[in-house]
């Protein structure tokens, strides 16, 4: 089951990190994204990052839907 | 919630959903998504009944649980069943009913099987429980694989000795190549999320040179959906067939490439069987000889009964897109979520529950 919210890292010690989603905080192995820095927003998947979501393209991803918005 | 609400905005669904139609016109189009998470946001924001008439999205065998065949939980009941062993288990498993009984009976029957959400969880079992041996069901895709090798790195490096994995990991572009050539005719694929997360978009070129099929990676909200719809239908109608990708916010061409060498590392490549679809070459990943003392498979040899599938089910049918769940016949009658007969009801992502929960009246 795939997670889809990114989750913002906000420690990490050793490998292991603590992410915050509205509030509630989850510690997740950072083991497979060695270069998040707190702050990064992280894809979690079974207890793992996975990825670091691309803040510029989601940004890009958005214009585009706006774009498409002033077409409809 | 910053990076969600902003992508759940219902703003240019409308305009997303009347290019479809135009560009779809009469055509008569089959999309295939080969992610669970996919089947259960399709259901959910009901995309299907906001498409044209001749666009169906059918499902695949995205949800890992529904394709791990009865031999896996066959094995793992077992397990669970050896003096001393605690089996631990992502939650939706335990319902999974194998050739006889499941996990979660065997529980009831004094089994010791332990819900855990992560690798992380289950080594901590182990290292809580040094006189018990904890083997944790490695079920899932390239999405978990790594979680999955992670924890065996991290179980050497702490020389943890009770902890080991039954590994029955299933690869997705060796699927999409079986399904390819099947007798179901597929336009073009909804590529997974996060399994392209971890493998980026290169593995699927093949289905563009080989097949002649393209597809496109896409994100889960319903706007992401409807745009890598959008785009599938774009590239299918001017004959210019390509793998593209409308996550680009979490995936990349290359992948992770951290994961994709740690799963190097763990894992090799094997042919693996799929419920339903049965044997795909190179499609599963075992557990490497450097590992082997970490391989449930071999530290416990155990004799399991050859698997019996359940009279009736049509899952394997429905997991390659040969039938809709409303024409099996057990659907919503002898098999519900509270009592499924097959996986793809049990798990909240295979296609059977997601259509009982969202899209069961339209066919009772």
């Amino acid at each position: 089951m795939c997670v889809a919210v990114p989750m913002k890292l906000i420690s990490a010690v050793d490998g292991l990190g603590v992410v915050e989603i509205s509030g509630v905080k989850r510690n997740v192995g950072l083991q497979l994204v060695p270069e998040a820095k707190v702050g990064d927003y992280l894809i979690v998947h079974a207890g793992y990052a996975i990825q670091i979501l691309d803040e510029k393209e989601a940004e890009e991803t958005l214009a585009l839907f706006k774009e498409m918005e002033g077409l409809g | 919630m910053k990076f969600v609400d902003e992508f759940r905005e219902g703003g240019p669904a409308g305009s997303l959903v009347r290019s479809i139609a135009e560009l779809c016109g009469e055509r008569s189009l089959t999309v295939m998504e080969v992610c669970g998470t996919h089947t259960m946001s399709i259901a959910r924001n009901g995309i299907k009944q906001l498409l044209p008439e001749g666009l169906s999205l059918i499902s695949g065998p995205g949800c890992p649980v529904c394709v791990t065949p009865n031999g896996v939980i066959d094995r793992a009941i077992a397990l669970a069943g050896e003096k001393g062993v605690i089996v631990a288990s992502f939650g939706d498993m335990l319902k999974v009913p194998g050739s006889s009984t499941s996990l979660d009976k065997k529980r009831a029957g004094g089994g010791d099987v332990r819900v855990v959400a992560s690798t992380l969880e289950a080594l901590q079992l182990a290292e809580a429980n040094p006189a018990a041996e904890v083997i944790f069901i490695g079920v899932g895709f390239e999405t978990t694989a790594p979680t999955v090798a992670a924890s065996l790195m991290t179980a050497r490096k702490r020389d943890v000795r009770n902890y080991s994995v039954l590994a029955a990991h299933k690869l997705v572009p060796p699927a999409l190549r079986a399904l390819s050539s099947n007798d179901v005719k597929i336009n073009g694929y909804l590529l997974p999320g996060h399994v392209s997360a971890v493998i980026g978009t290169r593995p699927y070129e093949f289905l563009v040179r080989k097949y002649g099929i393209g597809g496109v990676v896409s994100g889960f909200e319903a706007l992401d959906i409807l745009q890598s719809v959008k785009m599938l239908v774009q590239q299918i109608i001017s004959g210019e067939t390509k793998v593209e990708n409308q996550y680009t916010r979490v995936v990349k061409a290359e992948g992770n490439p951290a994961a994709i060498s740690l799963m190097d590392e763990v894992f090799e490549v094997c042919d693996s069987e799929w419920r339903g679809i049965g044997a795909i070459p190179s499609s599963g990943f075992r557990i490497r000889e450097a590992f082997a003392t970490m391989d449930a498979a071999k530290k416990f040899d155990i004799y399991v009964e050859p698997a019996q599938e359940a009279k009736g089910c049509r899952c394997g049918d429905i997991l390659q897109g040969r039938l809709q769940p409303s024409e099996c016949r057990l659907f919503a009658s002898t098999c519900t979520p509270e009592n499924p007969v097959g996986p793809c009801m049990v798990s909240s992502e295979g296609t059977c529950a997601a259509y009982y929960k969202y899209n069961r009246n339209e066919h009772a």
